[in-house]
């Protein structure tokens, strides 16, 4: 029983993995971008959520401050491909990993100088503690459930967006070839903006499982961006089904590992996926032409 | 009055010159071919129209305003819509999907769904393949149907023949009349001198990013275009 519900907090888990990939396999998909800031972005729009939070009324709950986070998170991706990032493509692979270096470290020390290291976590205000209890010794809590369904969500969501309206057409050809996206009338600038505005909404909704599941400080970033490459290239590139997989390969390990000696957790994390790319280099779910 | 000018257009890709004060009109309903061995610049002269080179300011002018300042996207809201070479169909689209994101920003106009159908009938059981499963000349018919569903007053075709078969080719350039009939003026660029000429109503020869010859089809002998084509 014990290795049932160790499985299952794993898969759990991997909902949130999925979270943190999802947002960084758009932006990828779409524009070629590797953000070495997603991370950090969600570490931001953690510390955004625990401030909207204290703002509201007590008993409000976190779920209202995550909702007022979205534009927010949305107006600071559309800004950073605006400011930024749309002046690193085009050229060269370096820019792009380079600029995007530089906002992590900005972040990360931004958000030491106004929030200090103290490590925080998000005010449960009921729900969030509970849990079920499905069978004798496996019991889900509430916020690993609600997570992984808000990654099935997100990534059914996104999959809609992406292949049954106009604008995810445009997303898909752009991605193809945007130059000849341009000569639909496609302003593929405006359109990366629009894409990296989504990607950061996703980060948002990660940064509130994150904050609920347990606790973050400025620096944890690079981590959950380690966890969040791990998921995606597991998933194969360009599937974001295969990505919330990848989370799930990466979840259970971790559980797995941790259940047969606490140190192991992130280990085993690891090496699940230095298996998977050993024996499935292109991932397990990779699109067709890769 | 004309509806696309250029006005000792001079344009290239970094420091590379392709063209040299290129002059050309197209009035309105007009089929303009351009022709010119391989490097003349020809596909420059269409890039350059589509807005995906930059230009000096006044050096292309639509409807009688400057567009030179434009971008690509933004032409294409005028009407002016490129067929480029090679057919660039988005490989993860479907043929019915790539015909869709052609009018993403349509002006209003006669060319929708239905109407390209009717005009390439072999697209229509091709509908659901994907774009890069088809042969070259329905890629071509798609190309051509893609860049239809934006309705353009302009429409400039890049090398349409290329690497078709004959009969294809005569399917193709079939069409071109009808086009025409619905409301765009074409520029065709074209190394088939003797396809060029059947459909145009003027042609232009560039040789080394210059113009060196233009005039009616049935006012230019063989010779003259032999001379501006290899050179003297």
């Amino acid at each position: 029983m014990q290795w049932v519900d160790t499985i299952i907090q794993g898969i759990l888990l991997g909902g949130l993995y999925a979270l943190y990939a999802t947002g960084l396999s758009l932006m990828f998909g779409i524009m070629k971008l590797v953000n070495l800031a997603h991370g950090d972005l969600i570490v931001l729009a953690a510390f955004v959520i625990v401030v909207l939070a204290s703002l509201l009324p007590p008993g409000s709950g976190v779920v209202l401050a995550l909702v007022l986070s979205l534009p927010m998170m949305f107006a600071v991706g559309y800004g950073l491909q605006v400011g930024f990032l749309n002046r690193t493509l085009d050229r060269d692979i370096l820019p792009p990993l380079i600029v995007t270096f530089g906002f992590s470290i900005i972040i990360q020390n931004g958000l030491l100088e106004i929030f200090s290291a103290d490590s925080r976590r998000l005010p449960l205000t009921g729900w969030e503690s509970a849990s079920l209890s499905i069978a004798s010794g496996i019991s889900i809590g509430t916020v690993p459930l609600v997570c992984f369904a808000s990654a099935v969500a997100v990534i059914a969501g996104l999959n809609f967006l992406i292949y049954r309206t106009e604008i995810g057409r445009a997303f898909r050809a752009t991605s193809d070839d945007p130059e000849t996206a341009q000569l639909m009338g496609i302003d593929h600038r405006r359109l990366f903006a629009v894409a990296a505005g989504i990607a950061m909404m996703v980060c948002a909704i990660a940064a509130l499982y994150l904050g609920l599941r347990a606790n973050f400080d400025p620096t944890i970033g690079p981590a959950r961006l380690l966890y969040a490459f791990e998921a995606v290239i597991v998933g194969g590139l360009g599937s974001l089904w295969g990505t919330l997989i990848g989370g799930m390969i990466i979840g259970v390990a971790q559980t797995v590992g941790a259940q047969i000696n606490p140190e192991w957790q992130i280990l085993t994390g690891h090496l699940a996926f230095l298996i998977v790319l050993v024996v499935r280099p292109r991932g397990l779910f990779p699109k067709s032409e890769g | 009055m004309a509806l696309l000018q250029t006005v000792k257009l001079s344009t290239g890709y970094g420091d590379f010159q392709a063209l040299f004060d290129v002059d050309i009109d197209v009035a309105e309903g007009q089929i303009v071919a351009v022709i010119g061995a391989n490097g003349a610049g020809k596909s420059t002269l269409l890039k350059a129209v589509a807005r995906l080179l930059p230009v000096g300011v006044d050096a292309v002018r639509f409807d009688d305003a400057d567009i030179s300042g434009l971008a690509a996207s933004q032409a294409v809201r005028l009407g002016i819509t490129l067929v480029p070479e090679g057919r660039r169909l988005f490989p993860s689209l479907s043929v019915e999907e790539n015909l869709q994101i052609g009018g993403y920003s349509a002006r209003r106009g006669s060319w929708r769904l239905a109407e390209v159908y009717d005009l390439f009938p072999r697209l229509v059981e091709r509908r659901h393949h994907m774009g890069t499963a088809l042969s070259g000349g329905e890629q071509q018919m798609v190309a051509i149907g893609r860049a239809l569903m934006s309705n353009p007053r302009l429409l400039l075709c890049d090398e349409l023949s290329l690497g078709l078969a004959p009969i294809v080719i005569q399917d193709i350039y079939a069409a071109l009349p009808r086009i025409r009939d619905a409301g765009s003026s074409l520029v065709i660029v074209e190394q088939d001198i003797a396809q060029a000429m059947r459909v145009a109503d003027r042609v232009y020869c560039l040789q080394e990013g210059r113009i060196t010859l233009t005039g009616r089809p049935a006012e230019l002998s063989r010779e003259a275009i032999h001379t501006a084509y290899f050179g003297a």
